[in-house]
């Protein structure tokens, strides 16, 4: 009798159903280990078994991120796992984000440790390393042997309370979280050792590698303003005044695009700001002053610049992750690529 | 520059009639103590009291920290604090009392002074829970505005540990240790095979009770200029800041600076140590950029192979940090950062306030916003009223029972971003 549980995580093509054309196949649980599970539950030993396996295509979860996430938490909750497993997803880019979505969503849920296994350039890897522990694997299945052991000595662990020690120590990626810890040597002494290899042109280890900030270089100027499409994107949180898409005043995770086909101006009637980083109170007045539309119908009747887009982009820039930034500057930047917009007034606040 | 340094290891403080040093006990005429820190007529009130290592004892809220020292030949101790400012310091011969502290302790000045508990989680922390310390409490007048309070505490701190340091004068020391900076030229000619390093020294002075003196003199006032080593460790640099206190270099510490004692471990050996470039951190840019444009300039008018940086305190020096790094590297001289992190208490978010390219070397202090409970003592030297806003305590941090949850950030140097301690921090 095995005194612990694991739900295992897998998709289609390791449960042996399909490649591509059944990545579509809704969720489903078997009892047991499946695939790639029997070789993970050996490794593990006898005091631990595989309940049950919860299969799901690809495509289906990617497609239908929420209600997949929701059924799948379920199915899991039903058999009170010790610990939660998806994959190894290698280098499967959808199934590498799937294990992510699905091993953040169990332990938030269900407080149930959770693990899973990626390869590096997976892009699921950079999405969830900071909340899932995600075991370092090859590019492609034939890694798999190397990469169960690993597995399994992290789910003892977890389901032991046993400390997880440093990503090196136990082969998952790094998290990105910085822990202390009592070294060898005090700093000055490190640092010394590590200025004599840095002179020497060794190969030495910095405590804290920097961040690379993501910088875009400025686009080429404007040929022709006088025939030019402009657009209006703003960090300001303007917004109509019911805040429709419940734009968050600080940290926000989505943006919004508001009509401005047919005004003059951005009426205060119409428009609010729902920032949380700086006093509101004259854009409340004035939304014109982040989104300056009164000036730019004048110029634009003027003949000064081609026309305006009829709408504008907008989120709150204050306390607001990298991540989602990134996000957001991708999907409006392709959307005005699409309506042909030459120029972009980006108004901070 | 020569300085031979004695150190008379001391092993605990007792009260006594005579202010004296026997069998490596320190012992204390208190009166006349309390009444050298209340010559100055800004403080009502000074009792002594004494912690030991591990004691239930917590000490709180903490100004500075001070190893009593004595100059034996060759200038005066604190030049331009207490002693005269002539001659220069760094030469000659100094006896310190090795293993004893003055703590100044009292009503708080700023939220940045700490904690340092004698023994329990905290101490390990600490390195302070491993001296035996003569806490000088002070009780300030009523209304006196906060940076003359600052000054007479700080002012009471150094005039004790120089009392206390006569007493040392005569006695023969345990250990001997000679120090030696020679003019650039020769210095250079000694170890010509070694490469040449150097030391930027960043003080503290961002102003508004956050300020570093050198001979006396404000360090927002001057402008990045070269030190001999062993000027510091007669008292050349005194702390008067009220830095985040987990930061806090004390005045022990600059006695102490780990990068100096380092390098001169290392001297002859596999580095030339060329001297220390003191510089500063002031908020207006103007005075950042001049001041990192000077530093790499003497850092390539000394002919430098590579240079140590250190900081004191987070977020703002951090721009001075990366400017002294970037524009030392672009001299083509090889640099390692020595400083803390700042991580939010998840370890989640960003270490640093400022970055560059050039940082490719870092040894880190630690992450000063872990957590840590700290729990209740026996005694409390001075007092706990205000833990919850102290930097690294918040509202309703502290239980009832006198113990409370805090970040690190609350215990006294203890991620002192100049190598000081061997906590460190590292990638999960």
């Amino acid at each position: 009798m095995a005194t612990y549980k694991i739900v295992h995580y897998i998709n289609q093509f390791f449960a042996g159903i399909g490649g591509e054309e059944k990545a579509d196949i809704v969720p489903e649980v078997r009892e047991g280990a499946v695939g790639p599970g029997t070789a993970l539950e050996k490794a593990l030993g006898e005091e631990y078994e595989i309940a049950a396996t919860v299969i799901c295509g690809d495509n289906y979860f990617g497609e239908n991120l929420d209600t997949a996430t929701d059924t799948i938490v379920e199915m899991v909750k039903q058999y009170e796992p010790d610990v939660f497993v998806a994959g190894p997803a290698f280098n499967a880019g959808r199934y590498g984000v799937a294990c992510g979505t699905i091993c953040k969503a169990v332990e938030e849920r269900l407080g149930v440790p959770v693990l899973t296994a990626e390869y590096e350039e997976n892009p699921g890897v950079d999405m969830f390393r900071k909340d899932v522990i995600i075991v370092k694997t090859g590019d492609s299945a034939a890694t798999i042997r190397k990469a169960v052991p690993v597995m399994a000595a992290l789910v003892k662990k977890m389901a032991t309370g046993e400390e997880i020690l440093g990503p090196d120590i136990e082969g998952y990626h790094e998290r990105g979280i910085r822990v202390n810890y009592f070294a060898e040597e005090r700093a000055s002494e490190r640092a010394i050792q590590m200025l004599t290899k840095k002179m020497k042109g060794e190969e030495f280890h910095t405590d804290l590698p920097m961040p690379k900030f993501d910088r875009v270089d400025p686009a080429e100027p404007i040929k022709d303003i006088k025939h030019a499409k402009l657009a209006v994107v703003t960090s300001g949180g303007v917004v109509p005044t019911d805040n429709p898409d419940h734009i968050e005043s600080s940290n926000a995770t989505k943006y919004g695009v508001y009509s401005i086909a047919g005004m003059d101006t951005m009426s205060p009637n119409d428009f609010t700001t729902i920032h949380g980083g700086y006093d509101r109170q004259f854009v409340m007045e004035n939304p014109n002053l982040v989104v300056p539309l009164d000036v730019l119908r004048e110029m634009e009747k003027d003949g000064e610049f081609g026309e305006l887009v009829n709408y504008f982009c907008t989120t709150t820039g204050t306390g607001t992750a990298t991540g989602s930034a990134a996000k957001f500057g991708d999907e409006i930047g392709k959307r005005l690529v699409e309506d042909h917009v030459d120029g972009v007034i980006l108004v901070s606040t | 520059m020569k300085l031979e340094l004695g150190k008379i290891f001391i092993k605990d403080i007792q009260f006594s009639d005579q202010t004296c040093v026997k069998d490596h006990v320190l012992y204390v005429n208190k009166e006349e103590v309390e009444k050298l820190v209340l010559e100055d007529d800004k403080l009502l009130e000074c009792h002594l009291d004494i912690a030991r290592p591990g004691d239930s004892t917590r000490i709180t809220p903490v100004k500075d920290v001070i190893e009593p020292r004595v100059k034996v030949s060759g200038g005066e101790i604190f030049p331009g604090m207490i002693g005269k400012v002539t001659p220069q310091v760094g030469e000659g011969r100094t006896h310190a009392l090795d293993g004893c502290c003055v703590v100044t302790v009292g009503r708080i000045v700023g939220f940045q002074e700490g904690v340092i508990d004698m023994s329990g989680p905290a101490a390990d922390y600490c390195p302070f829970s491993k001296t035996v310390n003569l806490c000088v409490v002070i009780e300030p007048k009523e209304g006196l505005e906060t940076h003359v309070y600052e000054k007479a505490g700080r002012m009471a701190g150094l005039k004790v540990a120089t009392y206390l340091g006569e007493a040392g004068r005569n006695v023969e020391p345990d250990t001997l240790e000679t120090f030696e900076t020679k003019p650039i030229f020769e210095q250079a000619a000694m170890y010509p095979d070694l490469p040449k390093v150097g030391y930027v020294h960043m003080l503290q002075s961002q102003g508004l009770l956050h300020d570093t003196y050198y001979y006396g003199v404000d360090a927002k006032q001057f402008i990045p200029t070269f030190m001999y080593p062993t000027e510091i460790m007669d008292g050349a640099i005194v702390s008067g800041n009220c830095v985040a206190p987990c930061d806090k270099v004390t005045t022990y510490h600059h006695f102490h600076n780990p990068v100096i004692e380092d390098l001169y471990k290392h001297h002859g050996k596999d580095v030339n140590f060329m001297g220390v470039i003191l510089t500063n951190e002031n908020v207006f840019l103007a005075d950042k950029e001049r001041h990192s444009d000077m530093v790499a300039k003497l850092a390539e008018w000394m002919g430098l192979d590579g240079v140590l940086i250190t900081e004191e305190g987070y977020g703002n020096p951090d721009t001075d940090l990366m400017m002294n790094c970037r524009k030392v590297e672009q001299k083509g001289v090889k640099v390692v950062l020595i400083t803390d992190e700042f991580p939010g208490k998840d370890g989640k978010s960003q270490s640093l306030a400022d970055t560059c390219e050039e940082a490719t070397a870092l040894a880190s202090c630690g992450q000063g916003n872990a957590t840590l409970q700290f729990p209740a003592m026996d005694k409390v030297i001075g007092t706990m009223e205000y833990i919850e806003n102290q930097i690294g305590g918040w509202a309703g941090c502290v239980n009832p029972d006198g113990s409370f949850e805090a970040e690190l950030q609350i215990i006294i140097a203890s991620t002192i971003a100049n190598g000081f301690n061997k906590l460190a921090a590292r990638g999960y």
